[in-house]
């Protein structure tokens, strides 16, 4: 669900992070305030002009929401069970929308934008010792661990079918476990050695 | 300039170095030995990553240890690992990260970030993801990310362990081309036989100190490897 930046020159690619990031606000408020099958309608339409005037075609749409699979699957049913077409239609399609309004924000504002963004925003966090620098790499530090780990578990898969223990829950969770462990030393080291730490 | 005076450390029960006294003023240095002979540690204390037991350890006259911060704005680090360096999604994000705390604008940080680019061979790839680059990519990232920094000194710890023979040269190339004082941990003698100076550890102690070719002649004999 985390999309990386994609260079562009549209208008969306040109407005400045605050206010993609404002518009992200208000838009998944309304839909939360609003909360109805009409509302997820114009939503829709919201975000499928946003993602054109992008130049993003619907793939890309598509993939920015495509995770969220499994829980729509979950969720469409309970809903109308719970209550009624109407409710199930609101409570995902406002979920999926405000995903892949996120996804646009992401697809075109470059991270370190965005983290000035949260630098200004929580900079009066300085008055109670609250370094907003720190919060910024800790999120850009949480985004980029996302890759590293998917790397990770494809190569401990690998090993533990060269073993012959593609069952063993023990021998994917325990090298996952050192090898995890093993690089936050290893990425601490280097956040000191780039001075990012100091 | 840097200088060990009398410098130990242990790890647990486990001592890595012993006494070490050196000044290192050259431009081009290597540091040899086998794989714990306490080579990685001597250089990191060279940043203020690891710090002595005993003895001092100053850069320029600063202390690691108790200024790490102005240590660090004159010496950066490689690691072997450039996926433990990369921080941001993409390219250029990574390297302008490294100045987020340099006060710059953002057009001397374009500037700067693709000035670094095409002197690694990374030009064209600013908003490439990084997590996609080569392991030889990465590391030339890495390398970019702390040059951009322009520090003085130029500590590599075995950057070129994970990297095939092409873009071992390539690293190494861009390494001799640089106009910084550059410190090499390497178990690639290739690399630096032709260092101005290089350094055998072994079992944490400097049993070997001399030119290149000389200091690599010893240190085969010592492994007993022709």
């Amino acid at each position: 669900m985390i999309s990386v930046y994609q260079p562009g020159s549209s208008l969306v690619h040109r407005t400045p992070a605050g206010l993609k990031l404002l518009a992200l606000l208000g838009f998944t408020t309304a839909l939360l305030i609003w909360r109805s099958p009409i509302t997820v309608g114009i939503g829709t339409l919201v975000v499928l002009i946003g993602f054109a005037f992008a130049g993003f075609g619907i793939r890309t749409l598509i993939a920015s929401v495509w995770p969220l699979r499994w829980i729509v699957l979950v969720l469409v049913p309970f809903q109308w069970w719970l209550g009624g077409w109407r409710s199930a239609v609101a409570i995902v399609g406002t979920l999926i929308l405000a995903v892949a309004a996120a996804a646009l924000v992401s697809l075109t504002t470059r991270m370190t934008d965005l983290l000035d963004v949260l630098d200004r925003v929580l900079a009066p966090l300085r008055f109670i010792r609250v370094d907003p620098e720190r919060i910024s790499l800790l999120i850009a530090l949480s985004i980029r661990v996302v890759p590293v780990m998917v790397d990770l578990m494809h190569d401990v898969r690998d090993a533990r079918r060269a073993r012959g223990t593609e069952r063993s829950l023990r021998a994917l969770a325990t090298p996952m476990v050192v090898r995890t462990v093993g690089y936050s030393q290893r990425l601490g080291d280097a956040l000191v050695a780039r001075g990012l730490d100091d | 300039m840097i200088e060990f005076d009398h410098v130990g450390h242990s790890f647990g029960e486990r001592r890595v170095l012993e006494d070490i006294t050196c000044t290192l003023t050259e431009s081009r240095i290597g540091i040899i030995g086998a794989n714990g002979s306490g080579k990685s540690t001597l250089a990191r204390m060279i940043n203020g990553l690891v710090h002595p037991d005993e003895g001092t350890v100053l850069v320029d006259g600063l202390d690691p240890a108790r200024q790490g911060r102005q240590v660090r704005q004159r010496v950066s680090f490689i690691f072997s690992d450039p996926d433990a360096q990369i921080v941001m999604p993409t390219v250029g994000e990574d390297i302008a990260f490294s100045l987020r705390r340099r006060s710059l604008n953002a057009e001397e940080t374009r500037e700067r970030t693709n000035a670094v680019l095409e002197l690694v061979g990374l030009d064209g790839y600013v908003d490439h993801p990084a997590h996609l680059l080569s392991s030889g990519q990465k590391q030339l990232l890495a390398l970019a990310t702390v040059l951009v920094t322009e520090p003085s000194i130029l500590v590599c710890d075995e950057p070129t362990t994970l990297l095939d023979l092409r873009n071992t040269r390539e690293i190494a190339e861009l390494l001799q081309a640089l106009p910084q004082q550059i410190i090499l941990v390497t178990h690639d003698l290739d690399l630096i036989s032709d260092y101005d100076r290089v350094l055998v550890i072994d079992q944490g102690r400097i049993v070997a100190d001399g030119a290149g070719a000389e200091s690599c002649g010893f240190y085969r004999d010592l492994l007993g490897v022709p």
